[in-house]
């Protein structure tokens, strides 16, 4: 975003990943392109099922057990005794991957604070527990550097609440610890999966907020998968737009909120809640996402696109570059589609934005 | 902490007491007497049963049984070892039996998790179908087919361990016998550790241990293993007082002097005090174990640790 060089921290290329299940094979990844510099911010947005979470846990090296990499790489770079290293993530041996990325330079926070604190292990020694494993810290360091993670996250009497148990906290402080135990061996690169969706509105934007103030102070990158623009909107520099296991659209958050180009961005957009609406009933996007048990043809998106073309069903739209930083997959920006106008009201919530700011 | 346990001692005496209350009625229920001899005239069960205070209504008999008992006499057995207390009948067959039980627990449990954890960490694979074949094997065939078959191979054949229990070689001749009693226990705990530990490894919080970078043992035992627990002693408590307090088969198979046989003994000639003593015995081994057990559900899952107020927290 400035002038200044930035530093790749992660390169997924054509990242393909399938599940076998009862039913059969699922395609949940198809081919995801994907790129985050040294503290920027990336969202990947979409449907549940769309392969957002997928795509980050094949990155943490977390993969359910049923999931097969078919094809692709995912390189991660990161700073060794001064100098940078690049590592195959895909390649790595799965106790290589505990031993030197998890933890201590990719951090994961989940989805559910609920479920995600082992219920039979006081929380302070949740917290200390990365940094006595990866770096053999004292006992007394990590007590400490533990009571100070707690209170940069936000949580009163720390002391208090080390000896407590995951169920004697509320799912805003067990968030909070999550977060705690992610900084706990200081990570270069943060993954947040969906890390709001099971709180309450109003600790909502009270945990986004410290994610953000995290990252300004830290300086790391940060990884949101959400459903959600609105949080997009709050703290992404970049958003990426998954849908039936491919990124549709890709760019700056301007870009993609100010000048969307694929059809199911547009979508994705009209249906966002909006207090200025004048019309009273949410907008929905009609039918729902493929079954990816089955090969797809054309475009996935195509039996749900009110402005499909006809060659949308029989040949998958390559990435259409708009802007240095801007890529849609869609045919209607192909020299030859006709010319197709944004949706009324979204046009209108645009040149609202436009005014406002889309933060 | 202490105030609850006080106070679970306390219910539990009651208990006991109601328990002593149930067997002395369904004792009376029971049809014929002690003294079952064809030799033996009315007049002389007249004097018999006088002599022993079965002529007194049942509450009064009651009434002194429980008073003698608090004063730790248990009675004499009329007619299995005549006039000998009943705390001698069992003071040389109560402890083989716990010690042989003992060890089928501790054996059936320790394999049983060791089996369990293998197959759930290898789900899908051939060492889950050979552990699931196991416990299926052990869960569905009945001790006395163990026993004969040990006593056989082991026994007969190879000539390594003494085929009857022998009070000189203890351990040895207690091997069998345990191995047979606790197949049942291993091949349970096994089948349950296994649905445990693959309901906890899919877990959020074992994800979230991963992605912290804990692998290997750590995790299974810091993180899965601790709270697959938590059910797994729930279903060992009443196996382990199933053991303790004997097999009538095995103790036959391998002439065990265990109280198994005793008390079926006991209960066929109607020696009343044997049967009331015995079954007030495992009632309190029961109440005790289930202590222990509702304690330990405390030391490991703090969801239900007790607080110092003697509630729940």
């Amino acid at each position: 975003m400035t002038t200044k060089t930035r530093e790749k921290v992660l390169e997924i290329r054509d990242l393909s990943i399938s599940f076998s299940t009862t039913a059969g094979t699922v395609n949940a990844i198809r081919g995801v392109d994907m790129d985050l510099y040294r503290g920027e911010t990336l969202a990947i947005v979409g449907e549940s099922g769309s392969g957002k979470s997928v795509t980050a846990k094949a990155t943490m090296g977390i993969l359910a057990k049923n999931g097969n990499v078919e094809s692709g790489s995912i390189l991660y770079t990161y700073q060794h005794e001064g100098a940078p290293k690049t590592v195959q993530i895909l390649e790595m041996k799965k106790r290589d991957m505990r031993r030197h990325i998890n933890g201590k330079r990719i951090a994961m926070i989940f989805q559910d604070p609920m479920t995600s604190l082992d219920p039979t292990m006081p929380i302070g020694k949740q917290i200390m527990e990365g940094m006595i494993w990866h770096y053999k810290t004292t006992k007394k360091e990590a007590y400490e550097k533990a009571v100070e993670l707690l209170t940069e996250v936000g949580i009163d009497e720390p002391e208090k609440r080390m000896k407590q148990y995951p169920h004697q906290l509320s799912g805003g402080m067990r968030q909070r610890v999550v977060i705690a135990i992610a900084l706990a061996c200081d990570p270069e690169l943060l993954i947040c999966d969906e890390p709001t969706t099971a709180l309450d509105v109003t600790i909502q934007a009270k945990i986004l907020e410290l994610i953000q103030k995290i990252q300004q102070e830290r300086g790391i990158s940060v990884i949101y998968i959400t459903h959600d623009l609105g949080v997009v909107a709050k703290v992404a520099d970049y958003v990426n737009v998954m849908y039936a296991g491919r990124i549709v659209e890709k760019g700056t958050i301007d870009e993609i909120f100010l000048d969307p180009r694929h059809p199911y961005t547009w979508g994705l957009l009209s249906a966002m809640p909006d207090l200025d609406m004048e019309d009273d009933r949410l907008y929905t996007i009609p039918g729902s996402p493929p079954n990816l048990l089955h090969p797809v043809q054309g475009d996935a998106f195509s039996p749900r696109n009110v402005y499909a073309l006809n060659i949308d069903d029989r040949r998958e739209p390559p990435m259409f570059q708009i802007s240095e930083s801007h890529y849609a997959a869609t045919w209607l920006l192909d020299e030859h589609a006709p010319k197709v106008a944004l949706p009324p009201e979204l046009q209108v919530r645009i040149d609202r934005m436009k005014k406002e700011g889309v933060r | 902490m202490h105030k609850y346990i006080l106070k679970r001692i306390f219910l539990s005496v009651f208990t006991l007491l109601a328990i002593t209350l149930v067997l002395f009625t369904l004792l009376q229920f029971m049809p014929g007497s002690p003294f079952n001899d064809e030799k033996l005239t009315d007049d002389q069960r007249t004097v018999l049963n006088a002599k022993y205070g079965l002529d007194q209504p049942v509450y009064v008999q009651f009434g002194k049984y429980v008073s003698n008992m608090v004063q730790g006499d248990f009675g004499v057995s009329y007619n299995i070892s005549k006039n000998t207390p009943i705390s001698q009948l069992i003071q040389t067959r109560l402890p083989v039996s716990i010690r042989i039980g003992g060890m089928a627990v501790g054996l059936g449990a320790i394999v049983g998790l060791i089996f369990g954890v293998i197959a759930a960490l290898n789900h899908n694979t051939f060492w889950d179908t050979l552990c699931t074949a196991v416990s299926v094997l052990g869960v569905s065939v009945p001790s006395y087919v163990f026993a004969l078959a040990l006593s056989y191979t082991f026994g007969f054949r190879l000539s390594w361990l003494p085929m009857l229990y022998s009070s000189k070689a203890e351990f040895a001749s207690s091997v069998m016998p345990s191995i047979a009693l606790g197949m049942f226990t291993m091949a349970s705990i096994a089948r349950f550790t296994r649905t445990e530990m693959l309901e906890v490894l899919g877990s959020d919080y074992m994800l979230l241990a991963e992605s912290k970078g804990i692998s290997g043992a750590p995790l299974i035992l810091r993180h899965a293993l601790r709270n697959a627990m938590i059910p797994i002693i729930t279903v060992l408590a009443p196996l382990i007082v199933d053991l303790m307090t004997g097999s009538l088969v095995v103790e036959k198979i391998f002439s065990i002097p265990g109280v198994g046989s005793l008390l079926v003994t006991a209960i066929q000639s109607n020696d009343y005090n044997v049967v009331i003593s015995l079954s007030f015995i495992y009632s309190a081994m029961y109440i005790g174990i289930m202590l222990v057990v509702d304690l330990l559900y405390g030391l490991i899952d703090p969801r239900i640790r007790i607080t110092k107020e003697g509630g729940n927290a």
